[in-house]
């Protein structure tokens, strides 16, 4: 048994794989971040850093003649989120109900991605996490109030990344309402607002719920860094005669190792 | 410079999953070498041809090794599988099929406690990005 503790859960085999299947397929639509820079790991529950390869250096020594340095990590953040599932849904299952009541389980799923997006895009100050907008050096631009702008918007970003000798292909973060615009627009001639944008970027658009307005990013590789320690995972808390108390966690940090590789664009 | 490794649109796929491609494709060429050493291993007969070419086959069996490493580390449930299975004693078919079983928590268990030996891990890793 690990840290999660889910062998105490009163919980079967098929109940189980209901939970972790729902919760996957309610997680891999939101976890935006991780469509879009690179992933390391997973490393496990008992990664607690990500090594910086830097060294501060330290005032004194424990004897004279002899410089002290300190290494520089990233700690790791850990992100959880709490739900219920009720005892009865749960023997309703076993018993072979179809529609098995698990709302608190999506709606947990859903608040641990945008926290993870939020925290990857737009920082995490407690957890000394950056986020990608606030790293790039590049002024924000806005994206316009109109779908019609956004063309315009994001070739501007582009052209900006190739200015900086950022190559591509190039993605962008879409903040719900913008993606919502997006995708229910289309242009003279009939061409989807989406598929010019695509076009521009030579890259994927994804529906990143958290994020404010736009990320546009390079997709090259080594410049956006997500250290996943231990991967989404549900455990158990504890359980009465009616509810079983668990939680969907994840351990992780993130680095905007080249900064300037993206630009934000503003709702 | 080919892109054989490719099954969907590069420019579509994560880096992380181009990563992932491009070190299938360079398991698939190291075991692809070992087999062709192992071919001119047995028909050759000169001593010191041999003995270079068992050097350099040792050679394709550490890049094997560290490319599977790295495919492992990056994808939970292979290395949960793979460690019900590599470096075990016994019928190598019967270890897949109940690491297989253990891993994935389907299938026949071989024991009460089923969840016991599952990480917990839901698995997602990079693979987000498939749902794009």
């Amino acid at each position: 048994m690990n840290h999660l503790l889910r062998p105490l859960a009163p919980i079967s085999d098929s109940a189980w794989e209901l939970l972790d299947g729902e919760a996957r397929q309610r997680l891999t639509p939101a976890l935006a971040a991780r469509r879009l820079v690179d992933l390391s790991g997973p490393h496990g529950w008992q990664h607690s850093a990500t090594n910086l390869g830097r060294t501060q250096a330290l005032s004194s020594a424990p004897e004279q003649g002899v410089a002290g340095a300190r290494r520089r990590v990233l700690a790791l953040a850990e992100l959880r989120a709490d739900f219920t599932v009720s005892v009865a849904e749960l023997r309703d299952h076993d018993r072979g109900a179809p529609d098995v009541d698990l709302d608190a389980l999506d709606q947990a799923a859903h608040r641990i991605a945008v926290a993870e997006n939020v925290a990857v895009f737009h920082g995490w100050a407690e957890a000394e996490i950056t986020g990608i907008a606030d790293a790039s050096p590049h002024a924000s631009k806005p994206l316009g109030e109109h779908p019609e702008s956004y063309p315009r918007a994001v070739a501007g970003a582009v052209e900006l990344l190739l200015c900086s000798g950022v190559g591509g292909p190039y993605g962008m973060a879409l903040g719900r309402d913008q993606y919502r615009r997006v995708v229910e627009t289309d242009e003279h001639g009939g061409h989807l607002l989406l598929d010019h944008l695509r076009k521009i970027l030579d890259g994927p658009i994804v529906w990143a719920p958290g994020v404010h307005g736009a990320v546009v990013l390079s997709l090259r590789g080594g410049d956006f860094i997500y250290d996943c320690g231990q991967d989404l995972s549900i455990g158990y808390r504890h359980h009465d005669a009616d509810t079983v108390h668990l939680y969907i966690e994840e351990s992780f940090s993130f680095l905007a190792a080249t900064p300037d590789a993206a630009v934000a664009l503003t709702a | 410079m080919g892109f054989d490794q490719y099954h969907e649109p590069p420019h579509e796929l994560p880096a992380n999953t181009r990563t992932f491609a491009r070190l299938c494709a360079s398991l698939t060429e190291e075991a692809e070498a070992i087999g062709w050493y192992e071919q001119r291993l047995a028909v050759e007969g000169d001593p010191e041809a041999l003995a270079i070419m068992r050097d350099a086959q040792g050679e394709e069996f550490k890049h094997f090794s560290m490319d599977l490493e790295f495919l492992l580390r990056r994808t939970p449930l292979w290395r949960e599988i793979a460690r019900g299975i590599l470096f075990q004693p016994g019928d190598i078919v019967e270890r897949g099929e109940a690491s297989e079983a253990r891993a994935t928590g389907g299938g026949e268990r071989d024991d009460a406690s089923a969840s016991d030996d599952r990480s917990g891990s839901l698995g997602i890793g990079g693979d987000a990005g498939s749902a794009r």
